[in-house]
């Protein structure tokens, strides 16, 4: 059995930072190490700042979007396009939607998607908030941003059956050729879509 | 252990950040799950989408043991099913109904109609019947058999248009004329030979009272469940879609 040559506090720093995605027990190690060496410029700072977020992150009661504020910045802000709400699955997807700056709108976060397997039904996903916001009024667009997936789909199909009524455009993303996409290289499935959804030039 | 067989993808759950497990309908095998590694590339994971068929090898150190699959695409349908609602509702209700199934256990005739099932999906008229005629044949394979071959009171083999909700017999139309009203009708099309049948609405919502009057009795109540979310969208959905008659 190898002998640990370090103490149990740092032991667990590594054990923690080797939880996290990206990071298997060697890279975690090095991690701590470097940590370690940059005391004060890295591990302090880290630490007061995993403390303070800690302290102050929350889900917004809006949108599921989560932020230090309720409601969050994006559901605050007077300039995005309240009349359209983009539909995404997690807060990582809202974050990507960001990143493009494709759209000014307002967000909703699901939670996931419908997964039979996984055992998420609709009742674990934050879909009937989505209708009651809808409900409510002053939204004219709902775009479903929902993964290509047969479980993203499902969601979006799910979503579109319960929003039926309410006098709201549903729209999806369109799949098909990505950017920088060279199609001897894509699978047939995405080629069939990019050919059903061709749009005229 | 290792083997080879073909199977057709129903479902699909992460694991850790790079791997996905994959379970599959499979000819020989049964359903069966397995680890692929980098399943969740961008290159692999828009291959691994339930409704997919693949051939699988599967390997792995002992038999009890999860193992790893190699899979490698046949029949890539997922871009065509998540193109509708009816169809994307259609490959949740299978695979919500294979997972009735214990893993590992062999059912090759269950394996030929998921293939038949998949295959028409995205043609709700078709794929109604198709449904319908898979929950009585789970049913079968469950050991719970509908006996739809002869009528319960007089033994006649003609004009069988009832089944009793009690014994899950068939009854003929003249037996079951003072009780039609507690009996449960068995559409025609339901014991029918026919590989493509083109049922209409009304025929598969009461061919699907009838599969799910037995299903929830024999397997669902007692193990539990609840019915697949999917299964009463798909019916709302065929419902809106499918015309009221059969098709000529």
């Amino acid at each position: 059995m190898p002998r640990s040559v370090t103490g149990p506090e740092i032991e667990r720093l590594i054990q923690l930072l080797a939880k996290l995605p990206g990071l298997g027990p060697r890279s975690a190690r090095r991690a701590a190490l470097h940590l370690i060496k940059k005391k004060d410029q890295l591990l302090v700072p880290l630490a007061e700042a995993m403390d303070v977020a800690v302290s102050s992150i929350m889900v917004c009661e809006t949108c599921g979007n989560i932020d230090t504020t309720n409601p969050c910045t994006i559901c605050a802000d007077p300039r995005r396009d309240a009349s359209t709400i983009v539909v995404v699955e997690d807060v990582a997807d809202l974050w990507a939607l960001e990143r493009a700056g494709a759209i000014n709108a307002r967000y909703h976060v699901l939670g996931g998607a419908l997964s039979p397997l996984d055992g998420i039904g609709p009742e674990e996903l934050n879909i009937n908030r989505l209708v009651g916001r809808v409900a409510s009024g002053g939204v004219g667009e709902v775009i479903l941003a929902v993964n290509a997936t047969v479980e993203g789909q499902t969601t979006a199909h799910y979503i579109m059956d319960q929003l039926a009524g309410l006098g709201v455009k549903v729209s999806r993303l369109a799949h098909g050729v990505p950017v920088g996409g060279e199609l001897d290289y894509l699978d047939e499935g995405t080629l069939s879509a990019a050919i059903r959804q061709r749009t005229k030039f | 252990m290792q083997w080879t067989d073909d199977g057709i993808i129903i479902g699909t759950r992460r694991h850790g950040e790079t791997s996905l497990i994959v379970e599959l309908m499979t000819r020989a095998h049964g359903r069966h799950l397995g680890l692929v590694r980098g399943g969740r590339s961008r290159r692999v994971q828009p291959l691994l989408q339930p409704g997919n068929s693949v051939v699988a090898t599967w390997r792995a150190r002992l038999d009890e043991h999860l193992g790893n699959y190699t899979l490698e695409p046949t029949v890539q349908r997922a871009a065509r099913l998540i193109e509708g609602p009816a169809a994307l509702y259609g490959i949740q209700l299978l695979a919500g109904l294979l997972r009735l199934l214990p893993e590992r256990d062999s059912h090759p005739d269950l394996y030929e109609a998921t293939a038949t099932v998949v295959d028409w999906l995205d043609d709700p008229a078709i794929a109604g019947g198709l449904l319908a005629q898979f929950e009585l044949r789970m049913l079968d394979e469950l050991g719970f058999g509908l006996d739809l071959g002869q009528c319960a009171a007089t033994g006649t083999t003609d004009d069988l248009v009832y089944v009793s909700p009690r014994t899950g017999r068939a009854v003929s139309r003249g037996a079951g004329q003072g009780y039609h009203d507690r009996l449960l009708k068995l559409p025609a099309f339901l014991v029918a030979d026919d590989e493509t049948p083109h049922p209409g609405a009304g025929e598969i919502a009461d061919a699907f009272r009838l599969t799910g009057h037995f299903l929830a009795r024999h397997v669902f109540e007692v193990r539990g469940l609840q019915m697949p979310e999917a299964r009463a969208s798909y019916l709302a959905l065929i419902a809106r879609i499918v015309p009221a008659e059969a098709a000529e």
